[in-house]
């Protein structure tokens, strides 16, 4: 299951698990093969049709943060076959706890574009319930995240439910206390939480390799969790690590680790200028493993990808860019005293004395038009 | 009623807590087969099982983020801390996750998490085991903090905070674990006191001493001993830190025009601070002196045979009461 001796760069492919190579050919996997026995060419499709959605959800995003529609946002370019693969492994019961650079998943699990974007426009907290659609809000704190998962699994434990939660991480959470403790408290209680690792080779600017020594899989056995490598680049054998890992999970097996060994083709986040940390030649290598093209290139070499079928994932995409556009540049600002709601579930005599407060001197405020500022008490 | 001690009193609020709701589970190091290192939990491990108690491995951020995880799914998560010192490790999740949750899912997810924390010094412990973090939370928004100094408060506001939805920093004075009083243990606890409300303790018309937790029976003796040289001290029992209930204080101060405020954590940026200033705030025009408090110093906490020194104690709360009145004989221009 396990290179020991891989390079934790994972440049050197040995013992990454892959189901579809970079140029498109379909690969048998012994391990991985028979948990994606089912899907289909209309499923691959499907993957497929999801990669190209996201991607340019990606850059539309991108677009709009350059334009001052969005405060911030953080590309996902090159990873699309991690968030597609793992996301379409789980029933929608299943809860997620994503890194704020699963926006793929969100949408995919049904949160509004618009309501993905509000956050990175600065205008909500969240976009969504998490409880309605089974996904947690995105975690800025590094690692923060992978124990709420584990107590959520835990949770399902002592409820006896066989639902199973998931943790996504990245390669420079792992160097993070949160993730140890994680992977202890898991394997003590067999909790059934899947730790989804997408090593994307950059932590901001520190290279994987300043964050371990080996590959980060093999942390995992350490702590009595099994641990797989796979192609993050690969949307097929994502699916199939991931179904792997939830299919342990639901029968009783705890807790599994998954590396998906992919690249972050973005920066960081469009505040980031990784020019100065990476060079070109880099990016040319792992343009060439992009997980669109190879199942692009798969569906093609079988027939399945004809103009009218491209042209029908290129509309979904665009309908989407489109909805997600509108969605952000219509967006009403918050309300000034909506700075008070929330805090508390309960009446809190300091901060209602502080909303008051804040109230009457907004209200000191007309307009010369005579209108009152919205939120103010009179 | 009953005769319990603090930890008995603690004891009886986790039983009746968890009797009345099966989702309220209780977390934390030897918390279970040993009853916790004070032997609070003394018990509850034989009468709800595992599941319902649970040993944690050593690690106090995973304690409070599974905790976070756990309520997520719906449960009441009840978490010791074993000691003030070690709840550190645990800070950012306190902090960054489970008092900011609440706002962050616009209400949408609630963190009704209960952390016990015994607290304060005076029992001759090593270092890491006798401090007292409480300002750090009662500055964070989200978070409410509550500290108990009798075993009917620890009972009924212990029962409280576990039935808030909101997360409660329940701190408990270590060093009055043992101290017996009368608890009804089937009290109403919708007619119990708000756990947000401050009281009056001991009343009095000439100084208003302002303290919470393990220093409440030393405000007692001292306002005692005051009485004695004709000195009538009112002591209030903040019960409540965050927020802070100035109703009786105000009403307080506006009788006595002088207020001291006393607790072991060290100074700066204390809730002594906070208090002095909204007192002044509210009651300059009533104020007779400036403010006076009296605290454990700005030091990390001392080995054990110095604590005497750092904490206060009887004498050192008089001699602030002297202060606060102008008295020739205070010994001290602190």
């Amino acid at each position: 299951m396990l290179d020991e001796q891989a390079d934790p760069g994972a440049l050197n492919q040995t013992g990454i698990h892959q189901l579809i190579s970079p140029d498109g050919h379909a690969v048998v996997d012994e391990e991985l093969s028979p948990f994606v026995e089912d899907v289909d060419d209309a499923a691959i499709l499907g993957l497929y049709s999801d990669m190209v959605a996201i991607r340019r959800i990606d850059s539309e995003a991108t677009a709009l943060q350059r334009q001052g529609q969005l405060a911030l946002w953080p590309p996902m370019l090159g990873q699309e076959a991690s968030q597609v693969g793992s996301l379409r492994a789980l029933a929608v019961e299943d809860f997620i706890f994503p890194t704020y650079r699963e926006n793929g998943v969100a949408y995919l699990r049904g949160a509004s574009l618009a309501g993905i974007m509000s956050t990175w426009r600065g205008s909500a907290n969240t976009g969504w319930d998490p409880h309605a659609i089974n996904l947690a809000t995105p975690q800025i704190i590094i690692g923060a995240q992978t124990l709420h998962a584990t107590g959520y699994a835990m949770g399902l434990v002592l409820e006896g439910k066989d639902d199973v939660s998931i943790a996504y991480l990245g390669d420079g959470a792992t160097s993070q206390g949160d993730v140890h403790e994680s992977m202890v408290f898991a394997a003590s209680f067999q909790a059934p939480v899947i730790f989804f690792c997408q090593n994307n080779h950059w932590a901001i600017s520190e290279p994987v390799g300043l964050q371990a020594h080996a590959p980060i899989a093999g942390r995992a056995p350490g702590y009595g969790i099994p641990g797989m490598r796979v192609d993050g680049n690969d949307v097929l054998a994502v699916l199939a690590a991931t179904r792997w890992a939830v299919a342990r999970a639901r029968s009783g097996g705890g807790p599994s680790f998954i590396e998906a060994v992919t690249y972050r083709m973005g920066a960081h986040t469009t505040a980031d200028d990784p020019t100065r940390y990476r060079g070109v030649t880099e990016l040319e290598e792992w343009g060439a493993k992009d997980p669109i093209a190879r199942v692009k290139a798969l569906l093609q070499s079988r027939g399945l990808l004809d103009a009218d079928g491209e042209a029908a994932v290129t509309a979904r995409a665009n309908a989407v860019a489109a909805e997600l556009r509108e969605g952000t540049i219509t967006m009403g600002d918050p309300a000034p005293m909506s700075v008070f709601e929330n805090v508390y579930t309960e009446e809190h005599a300091i901060l209602d004395r502080q909303r008051e407060h804040y109230g009457r001197y907004l209200a000191g405020f007309t307009p010369a038009d005579g209108t009152k500022l919205e939120g103010s008490l009179s | 009623m009953s005769k319990l001690t603090l930890t008995q009193a603690i004891n009886a609020g986790l039983r009746k807590s968890m009797e009345e709701d099966p989702k309220v589970i209780l977390m934390g190091e030897d918390i279970g087969t040993l009853g916790g290192v004070f032997r609070v939990t003394d018990g509850l491990m034989k009468d709800f099982g595992s599941h319902r108690v649970i040993d944690t491995p050593l690690a106090e951020s995973a304690i409070i983020g599974t905790a976070v995880g756990l309520a997520y799914r719906g449960f009441r998560p009840v978490c010791e801390i074993q000691f003030d010192g070690f709840i550190y490790p645990a800070f950012d999740q306190i902090v960054s996750q489970v008092a900011k949750l609440h706002m962050r899912t616009h209400g949408q997810v609630r963190m009704p998490l209960t952390i016990r924390v015994p607290f304060g010094g005076g029992i001759g412990s090593p270092e890491h085991h006798s401090e007292s973090p409480e300002g750090y939370f009662v500055h964070t928004s989200g978070l409410r903090v509550i500290s108990v100094s009798n075993p009917q408060d620890a009972y009924t506001m212990l029962r409280q905070a576990i039935k808030c939805d909101d997360p409660v920093l329940f701190f408990e004075p270590k060093r009055r674990y043992h101290t017996k009083g009368e608890v009804d243990l089937d009290a109403d606890l919708s007619r119990a006191p708000a756990m947000g409300a401050s009281r009056v303790v001991s009343a009095g018309t000439d100084v208003t001493l302002v303290t919470y937790g393990p220093l409440v029976p030393t405000a007692l003796d001292a306002a005692r001993a005051a009485a004695d040289e004709g000195i009538s001290i009112e002591v209030i029992d903040l019960r409540s830190l965050s927020p802070l209930d100035y109703g009786p204080i105000e009403e307080s101060v506006r009788r006595t025009g002088r207020l001291v405020v006393t607790h072991e954590a060290s100074q700066t940026l204390g809730l002594g601070a906070e208090i002095v200033a909204g007192i002044t705030e509210r009651c300059f025009n009533y104020l007779e002196a400036a403010p006076v408090r009296v605290t454990g110093f700005d030091i990390p906490y001392p080995p054990s045979k110095l604590e005497k020194h750092h904490l206060p104690d009887l004498d050192r709360m008089l001699d602030g009461v002297d202060r606060v009145l102008g008295r020739p004989n205070s010994a001290s221009g602190l």
